[in-house]
């Protein structure tokens, strides 16, 4: 039997009149283990939602689905209205271009300048930009997250927050309309983690995007989240806001919030 | 108990062969296919043929001199030290020169390329690749492989006339023979059948320490083992691949008649 939600109404119902991101019946597996299992989850424009869970619940597996690096067993993934399992390549292409990607790793090129990683997406996915327009586009990418100095060097050579900056930079600089964070603050100290943090809503302030962030660094998820979704037995177990999900009644719920 | 291991050494086996042709297969299709990395692939060439020069000519400058001097001492017993330069050109050409700078090659740049494949995997760059609209197979696998068949042939020919300046420097370390007099006897015996078929089989030993690395480094396991393990497997197969290779270009040589 599934766990009742804390929201009023179920995640594929939401209050949304526009959601951009619609994921339904999902489901995932891996052999024999099941990750996510008939996962529902609704986001709306202009929305920052955080998925919650425990580390193995699947959070990962979830955006990988929606970026389409993996695909699902059954379910559906609305993306801009479109199906991303049943994409072709190029379909895949045109929506990725869209869509940014806040790797854990932050998943920096090491043989390549911070200039040649912001590049490499821009060049590929906005073919016929002159050489002018895409050092624009990188200095101002850089200058967004307050990193324009690193340019010309290595990842190698960057701190753990000064990396996830720049792979901030990398994700902004197609000017996505939805980015997907995953574990944007793992491995920082809490001073940094709060300045990503902070980061992250200034920059969705700004450029309006929507966003699904998997976290499970709880003051992050207070300072990020319009609405959290908690993962667990790879069901939305719960959906609501911040404050509602902390005054819940259900132990697996609450132990989040403790 | 025994026959279980067995058998699962053998699904292990067949497991991986199946896994490499699928991916041969699919670096020919990718290969066929517009938009190729023409950078990327200049870079590998780069890094596969110039950075291995001096290591391939270092140990292709010993080989030459060692086998002149292993070989004078038997060939003056029988009396035919003039053929020195002949018997050592001929084996050089047809087969130290190509087999030791693959073997060279295949320690240098399969390992480097499992593990920098492997490292790639786990720390998510080829994830971010896929996600920038680039297919990682075609930027990684199809440019590097096309690196190392293109220049380990070309590596080949410059290790076998260091290697035969080796030999010339052996030689008159105990006579005294000229530059020229060492060339013509050497060019005097080498036959097309001597240099061809070993020539093409240096194509194929470059495609398999390409493949093979970039196979290993593609499905490495997760962790620090994984990507330690993807680089030396990918050397040991690479090696013995050569081998195997090998054998077989001379089976076909010698069923050609070119031997």
């Amino acid at each position: 039997m599934d766990a009742p939600t804390v929201s009023a109404a179920p995640a594929t119902q939401m209050i949304s009149p526009e959601p951009v991101i619609l994921i339904e019946q999902l489901c995932v597996t891996f052999g024999t283990r099941v990750i996510l299992d008939r996962f529902d989850l609704s986001v709306a424009k202009q929305e920052n939602v955080v998925v919650l869970g425990r580390s193995g619940a699947g959070k990962s597996v979830l955006i990988k689905c929606i970026i389409g690096l993996l695909t699902p067993d059954s379910g559906d993934i609305l993306v801009f209205n479109k199906d991303v399992p049943k994409l072709d390549h190029l379909e895949l292409d045109k929506m990725r271009a869209k869509v940014g990607f806040l790797f854990q790793n932050n998943a920096l090129y090491d043989s390549m300048t911070i200039r040649e990683n912001l590049e490499f997406p821009l060049k590929r996915h906005w073919i016929g930009l002159t050489r002018q327009d895409v050092n624009d586009r990188v200095m101002d990418a850089l200058n967004s997250v307050g990193l324009a100095y690193t340019v010309d060097m290595m990842p190698g050579e960057l701190s753990g927050g000064m990396a996830k900056r720049i792979a901030l930079a990398r994700t902004l600089i197609l000017k996505p309309e939805i980015i997907l964070y995953d574990e944007p603050t793992t491995g920082l100290d809490p001073i940094t983690a709060k300045e990503i943090s902070e980061l992250i809503v200034d920059l969705q302030k700004r450029f309006q995007t929507t966003s699904i962030i998997i976290s499970h660094d709880m003051h992050c998820v207070k300072l990020v989240a319009d609405r959290i979704a908690v993962l667990i037995n790879g069901k939305c177990h719960a959906d609501g806001t911040y404050r509602e999900l902390e005054q819940s009644t259900e132990e697996e719920v609450r132990g989040f919030f403790e | 108990m025994i026959r279980t291991s067995k058998l699962n050494q053998l699904n292990q086996f067949l497991n991986e062969t199946g896994g490499m042709a699928s991916f041969a297969l699919r670096y020919f299709r990718e290969r066929g296919k517009a938009g190729y990395e023409f950078k990327e692939f200049l870079k590998q060439c780069y890094f596969t043929g110039y950075t291995s020069f001096p290591l391939v000519g270092l140990t292709g400058f010993i080989v030459g001199m060692v086998l002149t001097m292993q070989l004078r001492p038997a060939l003056v017993q029988y009396g035919v030290e003039s053929q020195l330069p002949q018997m050592v050109g001929i084996a050089i050409i047809r087969e130290i020169g190509p087999i030791i700078t693959a073997l060279i090659f295949a320690g240098k740049i399969a390992s480097s390329m499992g593990a920098e494949l492997g490292s790639m995997k786990e720390t998510e760059q080829i994830d971010a690749m896929e996600v920038s609209g680039t297919s990682p197979f075609k930027y990684l696998v199809v440019t590097r492989v096309a690196a190392a068949t293109l220049t380990l042939p070309i590596l080949v020919i410059l290790a076998d006339a260091v290697a035969l300046y080796g030999s010339f420097v052996g030689m008159n370390i105990r006579s005294n023979t000229s530059f020229t007099l060492f060339f013509r006897q050497v060019m005097g015996i080498l036959k097309f059948g001597d240099v061809l078929p070993a020539f093409v089989k240096t194509f194929f030993f470059g495609f398999a320490v390409g493949l093979i690395g970039c196979y290993k480094g593609f499905n490495a396991a997760k962790g620090t083992e994984g990507v330690g393990k993807a680089a030396n497997t990918a050397v040991v197969i690479a090696s013995v691949s050569i081998f195997f290779i090998d054998l077989i270009a001379v089976q076909i040589t010698d069923l050609l008649g070119l031997n």
